[in-house]
C-alpha cells in the first residue's frame, strides 16, 4: 500500500459534477500537487463567493466549476483539494463574486475567470505571437508544473559580485536573427546553443530582460504609415510573476517551458555563468480602469494596486497601474515569488525594474524604511542572491545613491552612465566626476563600497553603444509615435555625421569611441554591465526606445561579429584584462593612502605630468594608477595598472609615473591604434621603451607595470620609498 | 494516440518498446515497467521508440526516474526516436543523460 493511502486527509469528502474534492490546505498559495490530486489555495479579502473553474487544456468551455463551500474558507483564504486531475492537461482559474464599487477600490466581476496569482505556468500565449482567440472566455490560463527538475549538483553560483561582468540580453533578440545559426531561434534553447560564444566573450553573468509571462499582443497595433506590427516586445508588463514566458521556449507549445529554462540555467551554471532576471514588480499587464481583468484586479483590486482616494490607479510606473508592493499581502507575494525563483530555478540575482516604486507606501509616498526592501534584504533564502535596483520610477522618485540598501542592495549606476557619456563626447568640467566613476562612485556610495554600483554606459533602454557615437538625436519614427517617445537627453555624439556613412575617418572614430567606452567601463571599480551586441557594434539605426519591434531593429545580427571584428576583439580583450587583474575588482573603496608601505597609494591620479592631475574646468584628460599590492583591497597581488583617458581632440604628451625599481611599463591597450595593435593579450604586452607616451586624441591607453618576467606577479612590497601619498579627488 | 509498452530483460539488458503518446496519463505505465525491470538489476536500458510519437514533461521525467531507479552507471539507449522526440530531449537537456542511436547494439 502506498504511503499516501495511510493518510486520511487525502481522501475526497465531497463531489460536484463527478469531480471529487475535499477541504484543502490554506498554504502554500497556488496549486500544489498532492497524492492523487491538487491543492488549490487563493486569497481574497473582499470576495463574497469563489469557485474553482477547471478546463481541459485548450478547450473553450470548462469541464467543471466547483464553488468553494463556505466552510472551506479560513480567514480570507479559499482552499480545496481536488482529486484525479490530469496534471498536464489541466487549466484552472477562479471566479470571484464581490462588490463592484470602484470608488471603494473593488472591481469584482463574476463574468470573468481569473488566473491564479501564484500559478507556476500560464497557457494562452504558448507560442510567440500565436494568433489569440479574442473571444476566449479565459485567455490567460493557470497551469501546473512539475517541481522535480533533475538539477544534479547544481545550485546558484554565489560568485562575488565584483568579479562579474554582466551581459544584458533579450531572450528572443539574442538568437532570432537568421545569422545566429541556431536551431532553436529566439528561445531559451537558442541561448543554450550560444553558451560557447558567451564563454569566448568572457562574460560571467547574463541578465535576461523580463521572462515572466507577459502578453506580446498587449497594446499591439500596426504602424500608421508602414503597417509594421508593433507589439509588447520587451515584455515589461507582467501577466504572472511565477510563470516563465512560454513563447520564449521552443518547447512552450508542449508545455515544457519550465524544463527548457531550467536546463538553460543549469548549463550556464556549469559554464560558470550566473543568471540574473530583470523582474517587473512595479505594475502588471492589467493597466488602469480601462484595462483588462486578468487576475489581480478581479481577485482583490484594493489589495494588489495603489489606488487614489477616488479608486483610480496611481501610475508611478507610467503604464497605467502600480502594484501595491508594501501592502503586507503583496509584499509576501513578492517575497514568495523571489524565493521560488531562487530555489526552484537557481536564479543568482534579480534586477528590479523601476525599483523606487518598491519603496513607496500604499498612498504612493516614499517610505523611509520600506518593509518590502528590508524583507528582501534580510530574507534567508535570498541571502546569497544579488539584489539590484533600478533606483528610480516614472513618478519622479530618483534614488541613485540613496536607495534604501540595508547593506545588500546594489543599484544601476545611472550617474556613471551619464557622466561617462558626457565625458566621451568631450564635455568639460567632468574629470572630477570621471575620477569618481573609475573608483566605483564613492561619492554616491561612501559606506557601501564599490559593489553598490552596477556600472553601465548603455542598456536596453536607450541607444546602443554604436548608436551613441552615430546619432545626435533619436530616430524613433518606426515606433509610430511621431518620434515623441524615448529619451531626449542621450548625451550622444555622432562623430560628425548623423547615421550611417562611408566616411572612413568618421567610422574609425566611432570604433575608437566604442573602445574608449568599453575600456573605461571595464577598468572601473564596481560591477560592469555590457548590453547585448555592443561587443560587435550593434545598431538600432538611432532608435532609442525599441520596446515594440520584433524585427531586425532588435535582433542581434551575428554578421557584425565579422564586420566589426576589431570591436569584438577589443571587447573580448578588455573582459579578459579585467578578469586577469584583481586590482580592478576591489570590494571596498580606495583609501588614497600607502597603508601597505609600498611607496605608492592604492590609487593615484595623474595628468600630462605624473602626480599632477588637472582638475580644472577645461580639462579633458585624466590618468590614474593602481598599485597591484592593493588588489582585492590588499588581499591579493597584481601588476601596477595605469590608465590615461584623453577626450580632447588634440593629442597629449604624457609623462608616466615612475615604477618601483626594476619594473617596466607594458602596453595592454591603446584605442588610438588601428586594429591589430590596439590591444595585446594579457602577459604578452610589448614593453614600453620610454617613460613618456604620446596619447592620441580621444583615446585611452592602458599600461601594466611589472618586472620583466611577464608571468611573475608583483612581488611582496619592495619598499624603496616610504612616503605616504594622499591624492586629492575633485568632487 | 494511446500508449503501449512492453518489456523484457535478456542477459542483463532491459528492453522496453514504447508506442503512442507518453504523457501524464500514461507515464505511470512506464514507471511500472521500469520498476519491474529494475528488480532484475539490468546493466543497460534500451528504449525502442520508433513508434513513440510524443513525449510530454511527464514522459521526460520517466527517463530521469529510470536513471535514478537503475543507478547512474546504467546506460540508457533510445533507439530510433522520431525527430520531435529528439527535439524535446535536446531542448530540455535530457539528451546529455541518454544515448540516442539508430540501432542497438550500435
Amino acid at each position: 500500500m502506498a504511503e499516501y493511502d495511510l493518510r486520511i486527509d487525502y481522501y475526497p469528502t465531497h463531489e460536484h459534477q463527478g469531480i471529487k474534492y475535499r477541504r484543502g490546505r490554506v498554504l502554500p498559495f497556488g496549486a500544489t500537487m498532492v497524492p492523487n490530486g491538487v491543492n488549490f489555495s487563493v486569497y481574497s479579502s473582499a470576495a463574497r463567493e469563489c469557485s474553482l473553474v477547471l478546463f481541459e487544456k485548450g478547450e473553450d468551455q470548462p469541464f467543471a466549476e466547483i464553488p468553494f463551500p463556505e466552510e472551506f474558507r479560513i480567514g480570507n483564504v479559499y482552499s480545496m483539494m481536488v482529486f484525479d486531475l490530469d496534471f498536464e492537461r489541466l487549466e484552472y482559474g477562479y471566479r470571484m463574486d464581490g462588490p463592484f464599487e470602484p470608488a471603494q477600490g473593488h472591481r469584482f466581476d463574476k463574468t470573468k475567470i481569473l488566473s491564479d496569482p501564484y500559478a507556476k505556468a500560464m497557457g494562452g500565449r504558448d507560442v510567440w505571437m500565436g494568433p489569440p482567440n479574442w473571444d476566449n472566455i479565459y485567455p490567460f490560463r493557470s497551469r501546473l508544473v512539475f517541481e522535480d527538475f533533475d538539477w544534479e549538483d547544481d545550485r546558484p553560483l554565489e560568485r562575488p559580485i565584483e568579479d562579474l561582468v554582466v551581459y544584458e540580453m533579450h531572450v528572443r533578440s539574442f538568437t532570432m536573427h537568421p545569422s545566429s545559426g541556431t536551431k532553436h531561434k529566439g528561445s531559451f534553447a537558442g541561448i543554450r546553443e550560444k553558451i560557447p560564444y558567451l564563454k569566448e566573450l568572457g562574460v560571467s553573468c547574463v541578465e535576461l530582460l523580463p521572462i515572466y509571462e507577459f502578453d506580446e499582443w498587449e497594446h499591439s497595433k500596426a504602424h500608421p504609415e508602414t503597417g509594421d506590427m508593433l507589439i509588447n516586445y520587451w515584455g515589461y508588463s507582467t501577466v504572472n510573476f511565477f510563470s516563465p514566458k512560454s513563447g520564449y521556449a521552443s518547447s512552450g507549445r508542449f508545455g515544457m517551458q519550465v524544463d527548457e529554462l531550467k536546463t538553460l540555467i543549469k548549463d550556464l551554471h556549469s559554464n560558470n555563468i550566473e543568471v540574473f532576471l530583470d523582474v517587473v514588480f512595479n505594475h502588471t499587464a492589467e493597466g488602469d480602469h480601462r484595462g483588462p481583468t486578468i487576475s489581480f484586479k478581479g481577485i482583490d483590486n484594493k489589495t494588489y494596486y495603489m489606488l487614489t482616494p477616488e479608486g483610480y490607479y496611481f501610475n508611478f510606473s507610467g503604464t497605467g497601474n502600480t502594484l501595491n508592493c508594501n501592502n503586507p499581502i503583496v509584499r509576501n507575494m513578492v517575497l514568495d515569488c523571489l524565493r521560488y525563483w531562487a530555489s526552484e530555478y537557481h536564479i543568482d540575482g534579480f534586477r528590479f525594474d523601476l525599483a523606487a516604486i518598491l519603496g513607496r507606501a500604499q498612498n504612493g509616498a516614499p517610505l523611509n524604511n520600506p518593509p518590502l526592501l528590508e524583507s528582501l534584504a534580510a530574507d534567508p533564502i535570498l541571502a546569497k542572491c544579488k539584489l539590484i535596483a533600478e533606483a528610480w520610477d516614472a513618478g519622479g522618485l530618483y534614488q541613485v545613491g540613496s536607495f534604501p540598501a540595508y547593506g545588500r542592495w546594489a543599484e544601476w549606476n545611472g550617474k556613471f552612465r551619464d557622466g561617462i557619456r558626457k565625458y566621451l563626447k568631450g564635455d568639460t568640467g567632468l574629470v572630477g566626476e570621471i575620477a569618481q566613476c573609475v573608483q566605483g562612485s564613492p561619492w554616491l556610495y561612501p559606506t557601501r563600497g564599490t559593489t553598490a554600483g552596477i556600472n553601465f554606459i548603455t542598456c536596453h533602454d536607450g541607444f546602443t553603444l554604436y548608436d551613441l557615437f552615430a546619432y545626435n538625436e533619436k530616430h524613433n519614427h518606426a515606433n509610430g509615435e511621431d518620434n515623441n517617445d524615448g529619451a531626449n537627453d542621450n548625451e550622444s555624439w555622432n562623430c560628425g555625421y548623423e547615421g550611417e556613412t562611408d566616411d572612413a575617418y568618421i567610422n574609425a572614430l566611432r570604433h575608437k569611441q566604442i573602445k574608449n567606452a568599453l575600456a573605461i567601463l571595464l577598468v572601473s571599480q564596481g560591477v560592469p554591465m555590457i548590453l547585448m551586441g555592443d561587443e560587435m557594434g550593434r545598431t538600432q539605426s538611432g532608435n532609442n526606445n525599441t520596446y515594440c519591434h520584433d524585427s531586425a531593429i532588435n535582433w542581434l545580427d551575428w554578421g557584425l561579429q565579422q564586420k566589426n571584428a576589431d570591436v569584438y576583439d577589443f571587447t573580448k580583450h578588455m573582459v579578459a584584462f579585467r578578469k586577469a587583474h584583481p586590482v580592478l575588482r576591489n570590494r571596498n573603496h580606495f583609501s588614497h593612502t600607502d597603508y601597505k608601505n609600498t611607496g605608492y597609494p592604492d590609487i593615484s591620479f595623474h595628468g600630462t605630468s605624473a602626480w599632477n592631475p588637472d582638475w580644472s574646468e577645461d580639462s579633458r584628460l585624466l590618468a590614474f594608477m593602481l598599485d597591484g599590492h592593493y588588489a582585492k583591497n590588499g588581499d591579493d597581488y597584481d601588476d601596477y595598472i595605469y590608465v590615461a583617458m584623453n577626450m580632447h581632440w588634440d593629442t597629449a604628451y604624457l609623462q608616466l609615473p615612475q615604477l618601483p625599481e626594476g619594473m617596466h611599463w607594458y602596453v595592454s591597450a591603446n584605442t588610438d591604434m588601428p586594429a591589430g595593435s590596439d590591444f595585446y593579450p594579457v602577459n604578452n604586452e610589448p614593453e614600453l621603451q620610454d617613460q613618456n607616451f604620446i596619447l592620441g586624441s580621444r583615446a585611452v591607453i592602458i599600461l601594466v607595470g611589472r618586472l620583466p618576467v611577464a608571468a611573475e606577479p608583483a612581488a611582496a612590497p619592495k619598499v624603496k620609498k616610504t612616503r605616504t601619498v594622499k591624492t586629492k579627488t575633485k568632487n | 494516440m494511446s500508449f503501449s509498452i512492453t518489456s523484457e530483460v535478456t542477459d542483463g539488458i532491459a528492453k522496453l518498446t514504447l508506442a503512442g503518446s507518453l504523457d501524464s496519463s500514461s507515464a505511470s505505465q512506464m514507471q511500472a515497467e521500469i520498476q519491474k525491470v529494475a528488480e532484475q538489476a539490468p546493466t543497460e536500458l534500451v528504449l525502442y521508440t520508433k513508434e513513440l510519437s510524443f513525449m510530454s514533461s511527464a514522459g521526460l521525467r520517466m527517463l530521469v526516474f529510470a536513471k535514478q531507479k537503475l543507478g547512474t552507471a546504467v546506460q540508457i539507449y533510445i533507439v530510433e526516436p522520431q525527430a520531435q522526440i529528439v527535439d524535446t530531449l535536446q531542448m530540455t537537456g535530457i539528451i546529455h543523460s541518454v544515448h540516442v542511436v539508430d540501432t542497438y547494439p550500435a
